[in-house]
């Protein structure tokens, strides 16, 4: 055996650990979302970020187009940087985040989450599927989870609230009908 | 100091570490979602089945603490409120958005934070589901064309909170929102010991200690209030720069830092009916406006374009104030003289409402510039903001000096006093 899987197997293979409390994990969240508020009048988001990156990779291939477009003219439209923006350093920062508490509790491993009946192959096309409607979603709704109900629902937002609720309604609503997908 | 930071309410080259701090916010943020089990989608869409409803918790338990952390600073008036990013309320696409977001949630397992938690962590789903994201983004860019004034202008409300919505005091709402989590945490509890087969006794019991300090501090909140208008205007400061040109070398750049009450005695906020007229004509700006006199003076005569809205009507209208798009907006107030507009300045940038003006002399100084050649009758006596010239009839804005032939007045010199104040830019906040 070579040294480089045994340096690899150090970082990847630490004993995985069991998930915070869910109370605890919120006051932390809850803490840091007040902080981001408190500092800079923002607080959190990351679907922003999604359709920030969606507008600078069309501006690349088609800046006419960009240009025709009402939706991304505001954000790259002419001279506009989609990647001069708050959510754009907090979009990255929130992946090396996961990575290291994935990393150092021993979480980070190459799997695929899914329920007991499922093939990885479904579970694939679903989550495609499901990453396309939710972000469809959230830019009608212009917020996500994090943007909307938890940066919205914090601020009192009347907006975000409705929001938050239609959130739980849509994904309740539909849940008995995909139930075999995660049960 | 006054928080928010104004330096870093957005990403700037100028400021570098704008870019460290909001990196660091996305760590933290990234690192809790995943420490709190959110990279693995059996957990989260467990919530749905009632087996764990730890997205529940952790969201509420996320909304309230934030929400009595962020109250309590803006009532001890550290933290200024309408500088804080509140999402403007669309309720149509908002709620049709939201509904969409659910069906996302439960068939692809995750909402966007969470996978990008996923993703990072070697989760395949995550990454399928990132990568989805990125499609529906580019078919939402692609078809918003087809909805646009539905999408723009659909139960539009602006900036609006709760206590607004409720007409409770927001310290009231703080209270009544952390009673509910806490109802939706124990009833959370009741389901997971029914469907998902949990022994509760297992839960650690600080928990408890831990839902009694939360209602303490949202009595607090309550107890605390909201800061009066007045503390907040004495705690206002503008910045003015002075550029004194040097020969041969930069120009000498001087900051001062006034209170309201300088920059209304060094007249700084009356602005020339010169300027006011050249800004009606600007491109650059989006100019408001408000014209505070009685309802009968306004029938009499009033400069074209403005807006009347009396003094006691003038708070109910400061949210849609603040809501102004786009970042450009320019307030001027006027009255028959000063008084009542220099009132309403005070109550307006009080409320932190930005660039706000009132127009030198009033209606009055307005009609001696333009209205020489219309002859009006001036009145006999006239007391303090009263209008001086007398009226026929209530021709509202239809005399020609009420909309001057910008053709006439091609050369005006004034001194130009409106600097437009740094505002954030709406749509770049929030998630949007």
């Amino acid at each position: 055996m070579t040294t480089a899987p045994v340096i690899k197997k150090n970082i990847f293979n630490r004993p995985e650990r069991p998930y915070v409390n869910p109370y605890l994990g919120g006051v932390v969240l809850g803490i840091i979302l007040f902080l981001a508020l408190f500092l800079t009048g923002n607080g959190l988001g990351s679907s922003g970020g999604t359709t920030r990156l969606v507008a600078f990779i069309e501006d690349q291939i088609n800046p006419a187009h960009v240009d025709r477009t009402p939706y991304l003219l505001k954000m790259a439209g002419g001279d506009k940087d989609p990647l001069d923006d708050w959510i754009i350093p907090v979009f990255f920062g929130a992946l090396l985040g996961g990575f290291t508490s994935g990393t150092l509790f021993g979480r980070t491993k190459l799997e695929t989450t899914k329920g007991p009946n499922v093939t990885n192959q479904t579970r694939w096309l679903m989550a495609f599927l499901g990453g396309t409607i939710f972000l469809y979603g959230a830019r009608m709704a212009r917020g996500c989870t994090s943007g909307q109900a938890l940066t919205g629902g914090a601020t009192l937002a009347a907006g975000s609230w409705a929001i938050m609720f239609s959130i739980f309604a849509g994904a309740y609503a539909l849940a008995y009908f995909v139930r075999k997908l995660w049960n | 100091m006054n928080f928010p930071l104004q330096d870093f309410i957005a990403t700037s080259t100028a400021h570098p570490w704008t870019y460290v701090l909001f990196g660091l916010i996305g760590f933290a943020f990234g690192f809790t979602l995943e420490m709190s089990g959110f990279g693995n989608s059996r957990k989260l869409a467990a919530q749905f089945y009632f087996t764990d409803l730890t997205v529940l918790k952790v969201m509420f338990t996320a909304i309230v603490t934030a929400m009595v952390l962020t109250f309590g600073a803006a009532g001890l008036g550290i933290l200024n409120f309408s500088q804080v990013w509140v999402n403007p309320t669309y309720l149509s696409s908002g709620i049709l958005g939201g509904l969409i977001m659910g069906v996302g949630f439960i068939v692809g397992g995750f909402c966007p934070t969470t996978s990008l938690a996923a993703a990072s962590t070697g989760k395949v789903d995550g990454m399928f589901f990132v990568f989805g994201g990125f499609f529906g983004a580019f078919l939402f860019s692609e078809t918003e064309k087809f909805f646009d004034n539905w999408y723009t202008n659909a139960g539009y409300y602006g900036r609006l909170t709760l206590d607004q919505v409720f007409h409770l005091p927001i310290g009231v709402v703080v209270l009544l929102v952390v009673l509910m989590a806490l109802f939706m945490f124990w009833g959370a509890e009741q389901l997971e010991r029914i469907f998902g087969k949990k022994d509760l006794t297992k839960e650690p019991k600080l928990r408890v200690a831990g839902a009694v300090a939360l209602v303490v501090l949202a009595l607090a909140v309550v107890f605390i209030g909201t800061p009066s208008l007045e503390e907040k205007y004495n705690k206002l400061t503008f910045t003015r720069t002075e550029s004194i040109p040097q020969l041969n070398a930069d120009p000498i750049v001087n900051t001062y830092t006034y209170s309201a009450d300088q920059m209304l005695e060094k007249r700084l906020v009356q602005i020339a009916p010169a300027e006011l007229f050249k800004t009606v004509y600007s491109q650059n700006i989006n100019l408001i406006m408000l014209d505070v006199r009685p309802e009968s003076d306004f029938n009499l005569y009033h400069i074209k374009g403005a807006i009347n809205v009396s003094l006691d009507k003038l708070p109910a209208i400061i949210p849609d104030l603040l809501s102004e798009p786009p970042a450009n907006s320019v307030f001027v107030l006027m009255s028959n003289d000063e008084t009542a507009a220099t009132e309403a300045w005070k109550q307006l940038s009080a409320s932190t409402v930005p660039n706000v003006y009132i127009l030198e002399g009033g209606v009055n100084n307005w009609i001696a510039f333009f209205g020489k050649d219309e002859s009006f009758q001036p009145a006999a006596s006239i007391g303090t903001d009263q209008l001086g010239y007398i009226f026929p009839a209530a021709l509202g804005s239809k005399y020609g000096s009420c909309d001057p032939n910008p053709v006439n007045y091609e050369e005006l010199e004034f001194e130009a006093k409106i600097k437009l104040q740094f505002k954030r830019d709406k749509s770049g906040g929030g998630c949007g």
